[in-house]
């Protein structure tokens, strides 16, 4: 999932200090589940804002709604019932539903409720960590199935780097070093003669280096 | 006249079940200040950030959260996520540079009400030492 946090409320509260009325807009998708912008949330940071505003010695109406999601453009649809109801919009969703927002009701502002932080997964409750950076051309059928754009500090495809110390990475003590991981998955496996293999010169235009990305699927334009 | 501030305790029905059988004159012959008003929940796991919120929407001046001794909680878990909510109510007070000690937890035992009259003294003392909640009037 794509897994987001939070601003700190004072940020929020200055985006907004010319509105009077606010939208306060959750997504029932990824940021529900980690528990970020969901209805849940929304409530918690209309009531925040408001006592913000209070704060200030002034008065904001907000409007708490979430929508099934905010990265289609049906669900976005569902936000004109509330046309004229508000000044801004503030989204808890990812940063894909703050730009469809913009993209698609050009004439409202909206501003970002959450820093929108990695794809990845939660192996215990209340903590989430980084699998997978959406490089758009995936290894993980080299790699024993661990990640080594998202997990390795440098993005090694022919890891580990010198600094990989009793397993752990050289950034920090507490970070493995996902190439150790490697070797020692596909060694299990008695795949290790694979590593044999250098890995050639990757080209990261998937990746975003070469502009944004886009996908068409012929079979299911209309 | 020196400031008396509005105390909203919010607590768990098993710590506030013996204080709660008592009458208004008895809580204040136990010590209770007048200024204190108990708000009672099903359980510490029922008590939301949105609650805590809401009283300083309403005006309190600070809020205290009651719930029993964290291993021992009648719902097993409901103290603690009492615990934790009010950590994050106090990290968003902090982010809007408002005094974190406006809100704090207290784990009780069960029906045992000197300590629980204590709570609400001690954050009594506190709040009054702050002030009026920034949060009315614009803080001034
Ligand atoms: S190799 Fe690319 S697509 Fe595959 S998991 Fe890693 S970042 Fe994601
Ligand atoms: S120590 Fe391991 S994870 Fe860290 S940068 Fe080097 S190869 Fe990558």
């Amino acid at each position: 999932m794509i897994v987001a946090e939070r601003k700190p409320v004072n940020e929020i509260v200055e985006m907004i200090k010319d509105a009077d009325r606010v939208l306060v807009l959750g997504c029932r998708g990824c940021v529900s589940v980690c528990s970020a912008g969901g209805q849940r949330e929304v409530e918690i940071l209309a009531s925040l804002l408001r006592l913000g505003r209070m704060k200030e010695g002034g008065r904001l109406e907000t409007i708490e709604a979430t929508l099934v999601r905010q990265c289609d453009r049906e669900y976005i649809d569902e936000m004109d019932k509330w046309d004229g109801e508000y000044d801004a919009v503030v989204s808890m969703a990812c940063g894909v539903g703050v730009n469809f927002i913009a993209n698609l009701r050009p004439g409202v502002r909206v501003y970002p409720a959450v820093n929108t932080t990695f794809y990845g997964g939660s192996a215990e409750q209340g903590v989430w960590s980084e699998q997978c950076a959406g490089c758009g051309n995936c290894v993980l059928h080299l790699t024993g199935g661990l990640c080594p754009v998202a997990r390795c500090a440098k993005s090694l495809f022919n890891g580990p780097c010198g600094g990989s110390q009793n397993g752990r990475c050289e950034i920090h003590k507490d970070v493995p070093c996902i190439w150790q991981q490697i070797h020692d998955k596909l060694e299990n496996l008695g795949r290790d003669d694979d590593l044999d293999a250098i890995a050639p010169i990757r080209d990261w235009r998937t990746a975003g280096h070469g502009g944004p990305r886009k996908a068409v699927r012929e079979d299911l334009t209309v | 006249m020196s400031f008396v501030p509005d105390i909203q305790v919010i607590c768990c029905h098993y710590t506030s079940q013996q204080i709660l059988a008592e009458s208004k004159e008895e809580l204040r012959r136990d010590g209770l200040p007048e200024n204190v008003t108990i708000n009672r929940f099903a359980c510490g796991g029922k008590i939301r950030e949105t609650a805590i919120l809401k009283a300083f929407e309403e005006g309190a001046d600070g809020v205290c959260v009651v719930a029993c001794e964290p291993d021992k909680c009648h719902n097993v878990m409901g103290s603690r996520r009492a615990a934790k909510r009010v950590e994050a109510v106090r990290r968003a007070l902090a982010e809007m540079e408002v005094e974190p000690d406006r809100v704090m937890m207290f784990q009780l035992e069960r029906g045992f009400h000197p300590d629980f009259v204590r709570a609400a003294e001690e954050m009594n003392d506190r709040v009054a030492g702050f002030g009026p909640s920034p949060f009315k009037e614009g803080g001034r």
